[in-house]
C-alpha cells in the first residue's frame, strides 16, 4: 500500500494526528532550544558533515583499520554482506554458546535484517530491552520512529498492552507505574539472559572501540551480565578518531531528543575477563547507496530521528505509514536504494518543503535527493497512466506558447461554466476537501494587452 | 536596467490581480519593466513529480523569453527558486546561467537590488506572514526557525514599513502548508490536514489577512478557507505593499 493509501487511513482519526503531531513537534522544540546553547552549532554540522564525508571517501582503510585494533582489543570480527549473512553469523556465535536466551538493546541495523524473527524460528527468545523497543514487541509491531520506537502509542494504550503481557494492574495509564513494572519485568530477562546483543553508534577506527549511546542504560546491562556481547553495525558507522567524538556526541542527542547529551554514552574497547565480545560488520545494500553519486551523502546519517521530528508529513502520517524499517525523510532517501518499485511512494511523501535537512546533523540534503529519486522513479517504476499522460502533456503544452494560451482559456472557461457536480467530481481530489479558485474572465495577459499597449 | 517581469503560469490565470500588483509596484519604483509574451512555466510541476526531463522544452522556453534582461521578476518565490535550482538539466549556456543567475522573487527583488522597504502603503489590517519553504529554505528570504542564525526577513523588512499593518506572529513560524505541487492532490489527506492546521495557527493568534510571497500556498489555503468558511482571507504580499488604504 502506498504512503499516501496509509496516510489517509491514520487520518481517520483526526484527535491522534494532532496528538502525535504535538508529541513530535514538542521534541523539535526541544532540539531546537539545545541547539540554542551550544555555541557555533552550525559549525559543528559542518564539522561532522565533513567528517563523514571523510569516512565514506576512506572507507576501506578506516574499516581495516579498525578491524586491525579491535582484534588486537581481543574483539572478535565478522564480515557479512547481507541480512541473510548477518542474521546466520549471530545464530551461530549463539549456537556455539548454547544460547538460548538474548537481550538486545536498540538496533536499527538488527530491524533492517529482520534478526528477532529469524532467531525465534530457531526457537531463541529475543527481548528488546529499550522500553520503547519493548513495548512494540508485545504489540507484535514494528518500531514507527527510530528514537521513539512507540510513539504512536498512548500511555493508556501501553497500560492495556502491559496488562495483558505483564500482568500489570489497570492504572490509567500511569507512566510511572508502567516503567516500574517493566523495569522489573526486564530486569529478570537481564538476569537471566545468555548473551546481548547491541547496536553500534561509533566505531573507532584509531582504538578499535566503539561506543554505544542509550538513555536507559540498557545496552550496558545487557552487555555487562552476559557472558557474550554481540554488537552490530553497518559499514558506515566508523569515525576515523576518539576525539571526533566529542563532534558528534555533541550533535546526537541535541538533535534526538533535546538533552545536551545521552543518559550512557557507554564506550567498549575489549571483553570482560571470561566474556567473549563479536563485532558484526554489516553492507547489506551500503556499498551500492555509496556507489550512486547523488545519494552517497544518505550514509552519513547518525540515526538521530531529527528529520522525523521535523518534518510534518511524518508527525501528521505516523511512522507506520512508511511501511520502512526507517521511516521519515531519512528512510524515504535509504529505503528506493534498497527496492526502487516497493519504496517508489516514498520520495513523493514530501513537500520538499527543506526542514530535514536543515535540522540535519550531518547536513543530508535530504529533500535534494528525495527531489533526485523521483526522476529516477518516473523512469524506472511504472506510473499510474493519468499522472504520467497529464504531466507528459503538460511538458509540451507549457512548450508552446500558443497551446498554453488556449489551455488556460478553456481552463479557465471550465473552471467558470462547469456545473459544480462536474468539476467536483471524484477525480478532483484537490476539491474534496478544498474549493477551486474563482475565475474571472480574463487573464493578466488579456489585461496586460489592454492596459499597457505600449509596451513589452 | 532593463526587467522582465515574469507571471507564473497560475497566477497568469488564476490571479491575474497578483500580477496586476507586481506590475505597478515595480512601475512605481520606476523600474523600467517588460513583461514577454510568449512566457509559460518554469516547468516547477512537472520536475517536483519527477518528469523534469519532459519540462525541458518549457525550460528552455522560458530561457528564451528572458535572456534579454538585466533582472527576471517574478511573485513567487517557489518558481524562482526552480529556475535557480533546477534549470541544471539544460545545457549551459551563458543565456542560461544569467538567467538562473539573474531571477529573483519580487520582495528580494525590492529589498536587496532596489535597496527599498518602505514603499509607502498602508494596510491596515492584522496580517500573517506565511513563509513560503521555497522562498525560505530555498531563496533564503529569511532565517529558518531549525538554523541557529540571527534573525532577517526580506517580507518583514517590507511589511513592517506598511503603515496601520500588525504583523502577528505564529506559533509555528515557518511550518509549511502542505501545498507542495501535486503533493496537494497525490497526498491529499495529509495536503489537507497540514492546511488546516497551519491555518488555525493564524486564526488562533488574531490574524486577519494571511499572506505571502508565494501564491500558490495561499491557493491551497483559500481552498480550505473557502470551504470551511472560515473568517479569514489570503493576499498576496504584492498587493499588501501595492495597497493604499485611507487610513
Amino acid at each position: 500500500m502506498s504512503h499516501s493509501k496509509k496516510a489517509t487511513i491514520f487520518n481517520k482519526d483526526e484527535a491522534k494526528v494532532n496528538w502525535h503531531d504535538k508529541a513530535l513537534w514538542f521534541v523539535r522544540e526541544k532540539r531546537d532550544s539545545a541547539a540554542h546553547n551550544v555555541k557555533n552549532w552550525e559549525y559543528l554540522r559542518e564539522l561532522a558533515s565533513g567528517i563523514k564525508a571523510n569516512v565514506l571517501s576512506n572507507l576501506d582503510k578506516y574499516l581495516v583499520q579498525f578491524e586491525e585494533n579491535a582484534k588486537k582489543n581481543g574483539i572478535k570480527i565478522h564480515w557479512a554482506s547481507n541480512a541473510e549473512e548477518h542474521n546466520s553469523i549471530v545464530h551461530k556465535i549463539l549456537a556455539e554458546k548454547k544460547a538460548s536466551k538474548v537481550v538486545k538493546s536498540k538496533s536499527m541495523l538488527t530491524e533492517e535484517c529482520h534478526l528477532n524473527p529469524y532467531l525465534e524460528a530457531k526457537g531463541i527468545e529475543v527481548i528488546d530491552t529499550d522500553l520503547g523497543e519493548r513495548i512494540v514487541q508485545l504489540a507484535q509491531e514494528p518500531p514507527s520512529h527510530i528514537v521513539l520506537p512507540a510513539i504512536h502509542k498512548t500511555k493508556e494504550e501501553v497500560d492495556e498492552l502491559f496488562q495483558e503481557h505483564l500482568g500489570t494492574k489497570p492504572s490509567n495509564g500511569d507512566p510511572e507505574y508502567l516503567t516500574n513494572e517493566a523495569r522489573k519485568h526486564l530486569r529478570d530477562k537481564f538476569l537471566k539472559a545468555d548473551a546481548a546483543i547491541t547496536g553500534v553508534n561509533f566505531a573507532v577506527a584509531e582504538t578499535g572501540g566503539f561506543v554505544v549511546c542509550t538513555n536507559e542504560g540498557n545496552a550496558d546491562m545487557g552487555a555487562h551480565l552476559a557472558k557474550v556481547h554481540i554488537a552490530c553495525m553497518g559499514i558506515e558507522k566508523i569515525i576515523p578518531k576518539e576525539e571526533h567524538l566529542g563532534v558528534f556526541l555533541r550533535l546526537l542527542a541535541r538533535s534526538a531528543t533535546g538533552q545536551p547529551i545521552t543518559t550512557y554514552s557507554s564506550h567498549f574497547n575489549t571483553p570482560a575477563t571470561g566474556t567473549e565480545m563479536h563485532i558484526i560488520i554489516v553492507d547489506n545494500g551500503r556499498t551500492k547507496q555509496l556507489s550512486r553519486e547523488d545519494f552517497r551523502t544518505s550514509l552519513h546519517c547518525i540515526r538521530c530521528g531529527a528529520c522525523m521530528n521535523t518534518c510534518p508529513i511524518y508527525r501528521k502520517s505516523g511512522g507506520h505509514s512508511y511501511d520502512a524499517t526507517i521511516p521519515g525523510p531519512i528512510g524515504s532517501i535509504l529505503s528506493p536504494g534498497k527496492d526502487l518499485k516497493k519504496y517508489s511512494s516514498l520520495p513523493f511523501a514530501s513537500t520538499l518543503c527543506g526542514s530535514c535537512s536543515n535540522v540535519c546533523p550531518v547536513k543530508i540534503n535530504i529533500h535534494e535527493q528525495l527531489y533526485k529519486w523521483r526522476q529516477l522513479i518516473t523512469k524506472d517504476v511504472k506510473q499510474p497512466l493519468i499522472k504520467k499522460s497529464i504531466l507528459k502533456i503538460a511538458g509540451f503544452v507549457l512548450s508552446k506558447p500558443k497551446l498554453y494560451k488556449l489551455v488556460g482559456k478553456s481552463a479557465r472557461f471550465m473552471l467558470k461554466y462547469a456545473p459544480r457536480f462536474i468539476v467536483y467530481s471524484k477525480l478532483n481530489a484537490w476539491g474534496k476537501a478544498r474549493e477551486l479558485p474563482k475565475v474571472k474572465n480574463k487573464n493578466f495577459d488579456d489585461w496586460y494587452k489592454i492596459n499597457r499597449k505600449n509596451n513589452g | 536596467m532593463k526587467v522582465g517581469l515574469f507571471i507564473p503560469c497560475y497566477i497568469n490565470q488564476l490571479y491575474p490581480r497578483v500580477a496586476i500588483a507586481t506590475l505597478e509596484i515595480l512601475e512605481k519604483l520606476g523600474v523600467d519593466v517588460y513583461y514577454p509574451t510568449e512566457q509559460t512555466c518554469c516547468g516547477q510541476p512537472l520536475g517536483n513529480s519527477g518528469y523534469e526531463k519532459a519540462s525541458k522544452g518549457a525550460c528552455q522556453l522560458f530561457v528564451e523569453n528572458f535572456k534579454e534582461y538585466d533582472y527576471i521578476v517574478g511573485p513567487s518565490g517557489s518558481c524562482i527558486y526552480h529556475i535557480k535550482k533546477h534549470f541544471d538539466i539544460l545545457e549551459q549556456t551563458d543565456d542560461v546561467i544569467n538567467v538562473r543567475n539573474n531571477a529573483y522573487e519580487l520582495c528580494e527583488f525590492i529589498v536587496k537590488i532596489l535597496k527599498k522597504t518602505d514603499l509607502g502603503a498602508s494596510f491596515p489590517y492584522k496580517v500573517g506572514l506565511h513563509k513560503s519553504c521555497h522562498g525560505l529554505r530555498g531563496l533564503k528570504l529569511g532565517s529558518c526557525s531549525e538554523r541557529m542564525d540571527s534573525h532577517y526577513s526580506t517580507e518583514e523588512d517590507l511589511l513592517n514599513n506598511v503603515k496601520g499593518l500588525e504583523l502577528m506572529s505564529l506559533t509555528r513560524k515557518d511550518e509549511c502548508c502542505g501545498f507542495g505541487g501535486t503533493f496537494s492532490v497525490f497526498e491529499e489527506a495529509i495536503s489537507v490536514k497540514m492546511g488546516k492546521d497551519k491555518i488555525q495557527d493564524h486564526l488562533d493568534n488574531g490574524v486577519e489577512v494571511i499572506t505571502g510571497a508565494d501564491h500558490s500556498c495561499l491557493m491551497h489555503l483559500e481552498g480550505l478557507l473557502n470551504r470551511n468558511d472560515q473568517p479569514l482571507r489570503v493576499m498576496h504580499i504584492a498587493e499588501i505593499l501595492n495597497s493604499n488604504f485611507q487610513l
